[in-house]
């Protein structure tokens, strides 16, 4: 690995026996972890290629607390790396040797069931299923379903913006949060929102979903939970080619038609998916999509016979609609795990998460192609087909010198394609620590500079989980400073209108 | 006040940076249909985004438009609407209720505002459908974030900054949205003769079923002077309205699954057919009922069931209500008040806090808005974050200086 972070701060070190005995004074005893056996639970999280051990481990269970520990690490100069669950894919709570790693997993919590509004509040570590498992019961859910929802901590889902196969219709966690309680590096508690619609003044919530644990720590978050719809069927769509596969997703779509979920896979994921879960794709199309169709049953069944046309007519190889319920959980089971799926042929395998216009999909799976045989590596690709979000598979063997290092290049190479072609980095894993080096195929210098100054509003120290996101840190002093020219206004010329 | 007509992105840029040498703040202005958003405009100089306008790409199969901030709003909708397409989230025409013509505003303003509609509940404002951005900054610089595409989580979502954030970020450029299909037909049932509470409860009801419906509003009676969105044959008594939309098929059964739901309640119903449902909705989304009113506008967010109890508590603290209505199930509630010095204000906020939410000085004359505060006052640590977010884009204050807050 070739990941380098920031540099440890020899002052931190040193303070190490200080800093555990005021954490300590903060939160019980036990909650404070420093024994190196008990750290190595925490080296990592779903990027498990990049490892390092915490400087030390707290487990806050109140907001106090972590408003306590935030304001001791601001005055000791410590830095500070929020975790969730641990299962970012890019390496969002990776910790820092140099860093209080700051564990969320005891705000586990239901707060507050509200169906007469629609909402539901939580503490952070409530699990994303948890939510839905709570109000299932009275026929409502929460939307965003990201693949490993039945892990994911609610609080992470807010810092990384998840997804998940739903959101094309549903949105993604933006779109669907009312409130959040942060806790900003000084120490400061706020209230962003509440139970109701849109913010007071700026979108603070808004910039708070997806920013990756670099603005403040999550310890409260209030969701909108939807109504269930009344039913909702699946078809299973078989195509010789990945081109008429793309092109049937974009008939679909211009046909007026938002599908509650619409997933590609090309043929090396669906055999692996389907030998992994027995669930009855077609293993001799080169594409497959399952296609899901919800609302009320007189929708259900205009839309199942107007998307079966479209795809007759797109010359798919074979057609199935879901019978049951079970045989629809069957149709998704394949694709939601198809990440472990193409894992156990891997024996090691890298996921992308680029997100490229549609009318681009036969192009860059061709490329994809030709990296592949470049790398001698296999390469299986999933896909959120109906809003471009791509899941190349980089198949590699741990083991084998130099097989990671291919990977990694060839995973670069397949994003910058992405970007390339109008797409962006990450759709729905975050930058971590694993795109961050790439950030400049994306944004130019001003562009990074503006975030960074958004951070400085919020983190002056650049405490606050460090390292991630963007490659390079400049100090806030610096990305203030003004080079204002003398200058005359243009167009004195022009008329007033 | 001197007003500038930049043709490109590099004119804005070079216009901010003269404007930041000499220190002179720089008013945004699209088609004006909205300025008497926020508190009044206090520049020196104005900034036309006029020049700035055109359709550079839309794919409808691929659900994006971009265009330039100046795009005539029109225009959008008429493209859009060739291909059975539409914004989702319902954008609110500020036309009529500052006495201005329809259908006037531009792109940039709509997302400078953050605009939507009734669907807002359903299909959120324009932060959730803008895909990304151009911009110039408070120090002249270009800067763009976002893309094209439907998910991405590349960087700080700086879109959902710049919506709502009344051009105090940044003199935005170009813009990317996300279309969506426009539903085949629509159809609204009325509940006829509700009182204020009864229709909060039935609305909170229905909003508990699988029956999608995409618009929950509630009309008391109105006073004199105000006019009713709602077609003049129908009976003069409080309407409980309730949008259906979709596919033909599914309206239809969703409509007789609602009524029987309503009917076995024993409650009246009317029915709006798809184009008088269609000019209900505009007309309750743009306030046609206080246009060439007198009275100060305020709009309400709070928590939908309390709605009925916030308006009572309003009127108990003798605030001058002379109309309202509810939308977004009673969630977000359109006041017209007796014109006041203070437009009511501490009354209207500290009941509005009691319940929760922030309630926004919409219409008033500058003379008022200027001295009170138009968007709800913050708590301490939080204004501070406010103004701290504000200078990272803007530090000289440059752009529509004090449009926001006294101090922003």
């Amino acid at each position: 690995m070739h990941l380098s972070m920031p540099k440890p701060e020899q002052h931190i070190l040193r303070n190490r026996a200080l800093l555990i005995e005021r954490l300590r004074e903060i939160v019980p005893f036990e909650n404070v972890i420093d024994e190196e056996t008990e750290l190595r639970a925490y080296e990592c999280d779903a990027l498990t290629m990049y490892r390092q051990l915490p400087l030390v481990v707290v487990l806050p269970q109140t907001v106090e607390q972590v408003s306590k520990v935030m304001a001791l690490a601001n005055e000791m100069n410590v830095k500070l790396v929020p975790r969730g669950a641990g299962t970012s894919l890019s390496g969002g709570s990776l910790p820092l040797g140099d860093g209080i790693l700051l564990g969320m997993s005891k705000f586990n919590r239901i707060l507050d069931i509200d169906y007469a509004n629609r909402c539901v509040q939580v503490q952070p570590g409530v699990t994303n299923l948890a939510i839905t498992k709570a109000v299932e019961h009275e026929g409502f859910y929460y939307a965003p379903d990201p693949s490993s929802q039945i892990a994911c901590s609610i609080g992470g889902n807010v810092g990384e913006n998840s997804g998940g196969v739903h959101c094309l219709k549903y949105g993604l966690t933006t779109n669907n949060l009312l409130g959040l309680e942060i806790v900003l590096m000084d120490g400061s508690i706020l209230q962003l929102g509440g139970k109701y619609l849109d913010a007071d003044l700026y979108d603070l919530i808004g910039l708070m979903t997806g920013s990756e644990g670099l603005l403040g720590v999550i310890t409260e978050v209030t969701v909108r939970i939807l109504q269930k719809p009344e039913t909702a069927q699946a078809l299973l769509l078989g195509f010789p080619t990945i081109e008429a596969g793309a092109d049937c997703v974009a008939a679909i779509i211009a046909a007026g038609i938002i599908p509650g979920g619409l997933e590609m896979m090309d043929n090396l994921a669906l055999v692996a998916a389907d030998d992994f879960q027995n669930c009855g794709y077609p293993r001799g199309a080169e594409a497959l999509i399952v296609c899901e169709l919800d609302g009320t049953k007189s929708e259900v069944d205009h839309l199942m016979s107007v998307v079966s046309q479209i795809a007759k007519d797109g010359g798919a190889s074979s057609i199935e609609a879901s019978q049951s319920n079970e045989q629809r959980m069957q149709f998704w089971a394949g694709r939601k795990n198809a990440f472990p799926a193409v894992g156990a042929i891997g024996p090691d395998y890298m996921c992308m998460d680029g997100t490229i216009p549609r009318n681009q999909l036969g192009f860059v799976l061709g490329s994809i192609k030709k990296l592949s045989k470049k790398y001698g590596l296999r390469c299986a690709n999933v896909f959120h087909a109906g809003d471009g979000n791509m899941h190349p598979l980089i198949l590699y063997d741990a083991n084998k010198e130099g097989d990671m290092e291919k990977a990694e290049a060839f995973g670069a190479d397949i994003l910058k394609l992405s970007v390339s072609v109008g797409g962006v980095l990450t759709g729905e894993h975050g930058v971590g620590v694993e795109k961050r080096d790439l950030m400049h195929t994306m944004f130019s210098e001003t562009d990074l500079k503006q975030q960074q100054r958004v951070k400085c509003a919020f983190d002056p120290q650049h405490r606050l989980n460090p390292g991630k996101v963007f490659p390079t840190l400049h100090r806030c002093a610096e990305l203030g400073k003004m080079h204002v020219h003398k200058g005359k206004l243009p167009f004195p010329e022009i008329p007033r209108f | 006040m001197k007003i500038l007509a930049p043709e490109t992105e590099k004119d804005v840029a070079e216009i901010v940076s003269a404007a930041l040498s000499q220190n002179t703040p720089v008013d945004i202005v699209g088609a004006g249909s909205r300025a008497g958003l926020g508190r009044p405009a206090s520049g020196d100089i104005a900034v036309s985004m006029a020049g700035l306008s055109g359709v550079t790409l839309y794919e409808p199969s691929e659900l994006v438009l971009t265009a330039g901030a100046g795009t005539p709003l029109s225009t959008i909708t008429a493209l859009l609407s060739e291909q059975g397409q539409e914004l989702a989230f319902e954008p609110m025409d500020h036309g009529p209720l500052f006495g201005g013509s329809r259908h006037a505003g531009t792109l940039g303003g709509m997302v400078a505002i953050n605009a939507s509609g009734p669907r807002r509940i359903k299909a959120g404002a324009a932060r959730d459908h803008l895909l990304g951005f151009r911009a110039i900054n408070g120090r002249g610089e270009v800067f763009q974030s976002g893309g094209r595409v439907m998910k991405n989580v590349t960087g700080y979502d700086m879109c959902k900054l710049m919506a709502g954030s009344y051009g105090t970020f940044g003199i935005l450029s170009e813009i990317t949205l996300k279309v969506m299909p426009r539903a085949q037909t629509e159809l609204t049932l009325l509940v006829v003769g509700l009182d204020e509470s009864s229709a909060i409860e039935v609305m909170t009801s229905v909003s508990g079923l699988s029956h999608e419906v995409s618009g929950f509003a509630h009309l008391p009676l109105m006073n004199a002077g105000f006019s009713s969105p709602a077609p003049a044959d129908l009976p003069s008594k409080p309407l409980t309205a309730l949008r259906l939309e979709g596919p033909e098929p599914s309206v239809q059964a969703r409509k007789h699954k609602l009524v029987k739901f309503l009917a076995d309640r024993g409650y009246q119903i009317e029915f709006l057919d798809r184009s008088a449902s269609r000019s209900f909705w505009a007309g309750l989304r743009d306030g046609v009922s206080f246009a060439g009113t007198k009275e100060q506008i305020w709009r309400i967010s709070s928590v939908p069931t309390r709605g009925a109890q916030l308006v009572e508590d309003l009127l108990a603290r003798g605030v001058g209500v002379n109309a309202h209505y509810y939308d977004w199930a009673g969630g977000l509630i359109w006041l017209a008040v007796a014109p006041g010095e203070d437009a009511h204000a501490p009354a209207i906020r500290d009941v509005v806090e009691r319940h929760s939410g922030h309630a926004t000085l919409i219409r008033a004359s500058d003379e008022v808005r200027s001295r009170v505060p138009v968007f709800h006052p913050q708590p301490t640590a939080l204004a501070g974050l406010t103004k701290r977010l504000r200078i990272s884009f803007d530090p000289q204050l440059i752009l529509n200086r004090g449009r926001v807050r006294e101090d922003l």
